[in-house]
């Protein structure tokens, strides 16, 4: 899954860093982790176990993909975990087991995704809120509108139809049984790696390095970055889907994902105001947190030293990329 | 729209700003919104601002208004500090087990949280200066280790609070609790500290530009790590508080209320900068004393509490946008 990176097009050798800064040592940890996870568990002796680690980090990698460009671009998206609870508790009481509805609400969910992001993102960029305000905002207003429409809990049910790509798989000779939730996140990644070495994905990066650069450069500043919150939108939709099917409906779904998700992608050795990082290395750092919480607790330690050890991997991380380069940037974005 | 009011002419842009400094807004919205609440509780047949009203308005600020006045200097330097919210439970787990229902100890109890909060900030302080780990990521590693010391350690309420020390969240002058007295006079003391003393000059001034100060000698990495440390401080404060008021020790009691993100709101409604450099304590009691204000409306209309949590965000939104709009874009 790494290779998209560093087999860089030989053509512009030095226009764009072939491995982004903390790619090799969240690739490094990463692989640690699931050698160590093949001697603990005995589940990951075949490739079905890593299958099964895969296909419960997809909605954690799917977000970190939407969080990346945003951060990338010099932002952040509070918003996700409450966007994911509201489209789960808007597809149950949608659907209410209804097989048929299946069809059009699962676009409706896309598209109320990518309104939410549209509306973060205009307001960052037409209103100059920053971003943390107005994601931080649209967190309280998404908490309280949901379970005002729902009278206080979730209601409703999710249709078969509907769990089944967060919940099934098919059969593949060799690898046992291939959840279509690994399946959708293969096709972003090839999807979300395409997009950044085009010119607008590398214009994303270019705006959390130096926007004003950008903009006297004739890039269309406030549009792309509108974009980047509209991408971290639909993938907060895509998450909710996949979690929906797998977990089923709670009110709960999406609590503690923005600040998950952003642990996730700082580790994956992004810096946070932008400019600096690559969509696979976020996404590495995804599947490394759900590797280190699946080692942990084959290993037996408790419930809350999960997230202490998630607090120091995440500081040492950031120490650890901060070391390594001469002048750390810690500019705070808009 | 950016360019047309960048250009647009000084003087207008200089007198709108001499008559509606942000602190000013501030006010002048909560006088509104208690004009308006008074109107509409008057409606359904109550009276918004009684005894009760004033009591209700101020002991909510209470808490959140000590956690908003650390957050305010945080803030003020560029930082943010999201470790508060765990920091609370953990201060009022300490006090309340320190003191474990015996009068003698509640000095030594008090001291002893403060000197833990106070560590906890130099920790954040020290990562954030000298191991150059952004703000944001520190304070949240931090929010994340004290979390799971708390869930590995506790599960539910622990110590107990002497009724001597209950008296601090209880008592009351008139319809005034001694604890917003409290709350109010640390307020002031460190609008005192920002406006009037060579550190305060340097808050501002790191928040300003963080090179700059560097190049104009002040020791940034000193006034980073000291306004941290005040910030723990006034969480500690918070998190007595709160043990006083509900007897014991409660290992989620900031969580719950999310005082984290409540207090980087509250801040930034009172027109602080979250960029840093702009802004004050005064600002922040008056964004504290409106969220305060609006939940009690809401209690008194018998609104759900799902709404609020709508209309605070739309409130937050909105303010930062009219402040924008005022400040002429972009710094």
């Amino acid at each position: 899954m790494s290779e998209p990176t560093t087999a860089a097009p030989e053509s512009r050798p030095s226009r764009r860093i072939k491995l982004a800064d903390g790619t090799g040592p969240v690739l490094a940890v990463l692989a640690v982790l699931l050698i160590a996870l093949a001697f603990v568990g005995p589940a990951y002796s075949e490739p079905s176990g890593y299958l099964a680690l895969l296909k419960r980090a997809a909605p954690l990698m799917i977000l970190a993909i939407g969080q990346y460009f945003v951060i990338v671009s010099g932002g952040f998206d509070l918003s996700v975990g409450s966007l994911v609870t509201a489209e789960v508790v808007i597809a149950a009481r949608l659907l209410d087991g209804d097989e048929a509805a299946t069809l059009w609400v699962i676009p409706l969910l896309l598209c109320t995704g990518a309104l939410v992001g549209l509306v973060n993102g205009l307001i960052t960029t037409r209103l100059l809120v920053p971003s943390f305000i107005v994601t931080l905002g649209m967190l309280l207003v998404l908490d309280g509108a949901v379970f005002l429409w729902t009278g206080g809990s979730p209601r409703g049910a999710l249709s078969e139809a509907f769990r089944v790509v967060g919940r099934e798989g098919f059969e593949v000779p060799l690898l046992g049984q291939l959840p279509w939730s690994v399946l959708v996140l293969a096709a972003l990644v090839v999807a979300a790696v395409v997009f950044m070495r085009r010119g607008t994905g590398r214009m994303l990066v270019a705006i959390g390095d130096n926007e004003t650069s950008v903009r006297l450069g004739g890039g269309r500043v406030e549009r792309l970055r509108t974009l980047a919150f509209v991408l971290s939108g639909v993938s907060a939709a895509i998450a909710a889907i996949l979690l929906g099917g797998f977990a089923g409906v709670s009110a709960q779904v999406g609590d503690g994902l923005e600040f998950r998700v952003i642990t996730a992608v700082v580790l994956g050795g992004v810096v946070l105001g932008g400019g600096r990082g690559s969509v696979v290395a976020a996404m590495a750092g995804a599947l490394t947190l759900e590797a280190l919480f699946s080692l942990l607790n084959l290993l037996g330690v408790a419930g809350g030293l999960e997230s202490a050890v998630q607090g120091v991997i995440i500081i040492a991380a950031v120490a650890y990329a901060a070391a390594g380069r001469f002048s750390f940037r810690t500019r705070r974005s808009t | 729209m950016a360019a047309g009011s960048t250009v647009a002419p000084p003087r207008a842009g200089k007198r709108f700003a001499t008559v509606l400094q942000p602190t000013a807004m501030v006010y002048l919205a909560l006088v509104l919104l208690l004009v308006a609440g008074s109107v509409l509780v008057g409606i359904q047949g109550g009276v918004l601002l009684d005894q009760g009203g004033i009591l209700n308005i101020l002991t909510r600020s209470t808490a959140l208004g000590l956690v908003a006045i650390g957050q305010t200097m945080v803030i003020l330097t560029g930082k943010l500090d999201l470790s508060v919210a765990y920091l609370i439970g953990l201060c009022s787990l300490i006090g309340a087990e320190t003191m474990a229902g015996d009068p003698n100890m509640i000095l030594p109890a008090v001291l002893l949280t403060l000197a833990c909060a106070a560590a906890i900030g130099l920790v954040n302080g020290l990562v954030i200066t000298k191991l150059k780990v952004n703000a944001f990521i520190a304070t949240l590693g931090m929010a994340l280790i004290i979390r799971g010391y708390l869930e590995s350690v506790y599960t539910g309420p622990a110590g107990d609070v002497p009724r001597a020390f209950q008296h601090l969240g209880y008592d009351r002058i008139g319809p005034v609790p001694v604890s917003a007295l409290l709350m109010l006079a640390l307020a002031a003391a460190a609008w005192w500290y920002l406006t009037r003393t060579k550190g305060g000059y340097h808050v501002y001034a790191v928040g300003g530009d963080e090179e700059v100060a560097r190049f104009s000698g002040i020791r940034t990495d000193r006034t980073i790590i000291k306004v941290h440390v005040l910030c723990a401080v006034a969480a500690g404060l918070a998190g007595l508080f709160l043990a006083s008021r509900l007897g014991s020790g409660a290992p989620w009691v900031g969580v719950d209320a999310g005082y984290d993100l409540e207090s980087i709101a509250a801040v930034v409604l009172g027109g602080t900068l979250l960029a840093g450099g702009r802004g004050g304590v005064a600002g922040t009691i008056g964004g504290v004393l409106i969220l305060a204000t609006l939940d009690t409306i809401f209690d008194d209309l018998g609104v759900t509490p799902f709404f609020k949590d709508v209309v605070r965000g739309a409130v937050l939104i909105i303010a930062v946008a009219l402040y924008a709009r005022r400040r002429g874009l972009h710094r």
